[in-house]
């Protein structure tokens, strides 16, 4: 069961996750959430850009890139 | 109010009639416009707020989003109804403001094509309030959404609560009202994904990048010669002359037609209805029209934030997100709107950088399309060794040197948070061509009400500084700096002079001297020199107000010194 989780950065592309935990600062966390990223999302790697570059996922039916410092703090139970 | 991207502007213009630009990103309205409306026999005013996720801003356009939302009395919360579960977030939000709302389920036609069903009524039974679907681009809905103004309510039971609190309701709400069929992947995806991906995203992004601009060189050129120029030579000029001759040598002369009894030249006359309407219009209007007519193309489509999602690496590098690309290419069209764009950057290191690159490197269409014509002119190609095409190129790769260049050291040697990137990505839109060419014709509508005034202006002064002999005082005085600093004749200060006031008039200046004074190296250094040196007086204005006076002035200092280290360095190059 550990072994599933890891951080959304090193989710494989075309994957899906479930989001466990996200240990960000308290603004962060705001930003993530107005966008409906919080613990129990559902998300799925749609792209990643080389050199740790942003990683393209999709939420809720929406793409978005995020920085991949960022997707280091969200952690994620791998589904598929 | 409502989410980035969703269609505010558009439903605002259907609503008051009045011209917003709208395009497929998020964060395209980075202010609020204001226009009126006839309801129930009485004159009410609108406003249109830029986009937010949330109330609680996370930059300056968000900002300017929740306060305006305290002076409302009433809210038209605007939905993309393709993405309601994401959108549903502002809206209750919204509701716990205790203000009476409507909803517009916008972009109604498209979650048809996406097999997304919504049970309207159902929302509006849900969280009474009136829910009216719209399809902003074509005006379906808007008479319904009008009608139900009336009705707008703020329903008791929406009580504050915390983030997640809201997240639950609207899972509960979607629950009811929404059914999403299975969807293939279709075509639009297929191009969303290869134009996302690093291996096949970056050549198609820079063959974008360079079809744009070689289409923009080449229906400006086209126009030029087609339709402006002849329009001068043969309907202006004939009218012009016999002007000239009625008007006879004197002060008035000098003053309108030129500034030496003879022949008119237009680019180099110098005078208020030659030069002063010749450079605007016939010079740089046609690559006006060009320009923004490809990027509205290029907006419409929703590609940039895909090419923001490529090039964020190189950005955050420069202490700015890929998001900073988007007051680059606005740029290229006119500093101003440029430099409002950088408010959608979160910090304001990110910001300060932004803005200072753009009046430091990124050459508005005006200086573009005088770089094109100092380089196509006559008098100067007989001085060159190779294509005008090369020594546009070397003007434009030294300028993104610089933007590299001064953009690393800014980061290092600024304080302040530079936060990632986390921007949503639209679906592909086709362009509709009437809008696309309704934003064009606004665009250049207000480069004609806001510039030429300007230029005009700039010819008027430079006119009035000659007749008193400021100018060539200034000259003089400059000269020796010219010499010994530059490397440059001395001749160039009047160059840099008229410069300030209007850089696309000191084409005209340099054109003026005879053929020869400068060699096709120092034409180089000049014409990068006169993009990087002070930005014309309204992005000055505009500066002053987005960075505050002291960080304006900070980013003057900057500016001042790149243009030196650059032309020394250029200078060791040309020895």
């Amino acid at each position: 069961m550990e072994d599933n989780l890891i951080p959304l950065s090193s989710l494989k592309k075309k994957t899906t996750g479930k989001i466990t935990s996200i240990d960000g600062g308290h603004q962060i966390k705001k930003r993530l959430q107005a966008m409906g990223i919080y613990d129990g999302t559902y998300v799925s790697v749609k792209t990643k850009q080389p050199f740790h570059g942003p990683l393209t996922i999709e939420v809720r039916g929406t793409q978005m890139t995020i920085g991949r410092g960022m997707a280091n703090k969200i952690r994620v139970e791998v589904i598929e | 109010m409502g989410n980035p991207n969703v269609g505010k502007s558009v439903v605002f213009s259907r609503l008051t009639g009045a011209q917003v630009i709208s395009s497929n990103y998020p964060g395209t309205t980075v202010d609020f416009s204001k226009g009126k409306m006839r309801l129930n026999n009485e004159t009410v005013e609108i406003i249109d707020a830029p986009g937010t996720y949330s109330l609680e801003a996370s930059n300056r356009a968000e900002q300017v989003a929740s306060d305006i939302m305290k002076e409302a009395d009433v809210v038209i919360c605007v939905i993309d109804a393709t993405n309601l579960e994401r959108n549903l977030y502002l809206c209750l939000e919204l509701l716990e403001q205790n203000i009476p709302m409507v909803i517009a389920l916008n972009l109604w036609d498209e979650t048809k094509h996406l097999g997304i069903h919504i049970d309207e009524k159902k929302l509006e039974e849900l969280l009474e309030v009136p829910v009216i679907p719209t399809v902003a681009l074509t005006g379906e809905g808007i008479k319904d959404l009008v009608e139900k103004i009336n009705d707008a309510s703020s329903p008791e039971k929406i009580k504050p609560t915390s983030q997640e609190g809201r997240w639950i309701e609207i899972g509960q709400t979607i629950k009811q009202v929404e059914h999403v069929e299975h969807r293939h992947h279709t075509i639009r995806d297929t191009i969303s994904d290869i134009t996302i991906k690093p291996l096949t995203g970056l050549p198609i992004a820079i063959a974008i990048i360079f079809t744009a601009f070689w289409f923009v060189r080449l229906i400006g050129e086209n126009l030029i010669s087609y339709i402006f120029e002849p329009l001068f030579e043969q309907v202006y000029r004939p009218f012009i002359t016999s002007f000239a001759d009625t008007l006879g040598e004197g002060f008035l002369y000098n003053f309108l037609i030129s500034q030496t009894y003879g022949t008119i030249d237009f680019v180099e006359s110098l005078g208020m209805i030659t030069t002063g309407l010749y450079v605007p219009i016939a010079m740089v209007l046609p690559y006006i029209v060009a320009f923004y007519f490809i990027l509205s193309l290029l907006e419409d489509t929703g590609y940039l934030p895909r090419l923001a999602t490529l090039v964020d690496n190189i950005f955050h590098k420069l202490g700015m997100h890929g998001y900073g690309i988007v007051p680059v290419f606005l740029g290229l069209g006119c500093n101003v709107p440029g430099m409002l764009a950088t408010r959608t950057l979160e910090t304001r290191k990110q910001r300060f950088i932004a803005a200072t690159l753009l009046s430091v490197s990124v050459p508005c269409v005006a200086q573009t399309s005088l770089i094109f014509a100092m380089f196509s002119d006559e008098k100067i190609q007989g001085n060159l060794s190779y294509a005008p095409i090369i020594y546009i190129l070397m003007v434009f790769t030294t300028l993104l040197c610089l933007y590299f260049i001064v953009g690393y050291i800014l980061n290092r040697f600024i304080k302040g948070e530079s936060p990632e990137i986390f921007l949503e990505i639209p679906s592909y839109r086709t362009p509709h061509l009437k809008t696309t060419l309704k934003k064009t014709w606004m665009r250049i509508k207000w480069f004609i009400k806001d510039a030429v005034p300007w230029m005009f202006f700039g010819v008027f002064l430079i006119n009035i500084l000659y007749t008193i002999g400021v100018i060539q005082f200034l000259a003089e005085l400059f000269k020796p700096l010219m010499n010994t600093l530059f490397g440059l004749p001395g001749e160039t200060s009047i160059v840099l002079i008229s410069g300030f006031l209007r850089k696309d008039l000191a084409v005209g200046t340099l054109l003026s001297f005879p053929a020869g004074t400068f060699s096709s190296f120092q034409l180089v250094i000049i014409a990068t020199m006169l993009t990087m040196f002070f930005p014309c007086v309204a992005t000055f204005a505009v500066m002053i107000k987005e960075l505050g006076i002291k960080d304006m002035l900070r980013s003057v200092l900057i500016m001042i010194t790149v243009v030196e280290e650059n032309t020394i360095e250029n200078k060791s190059l040309s020895t």
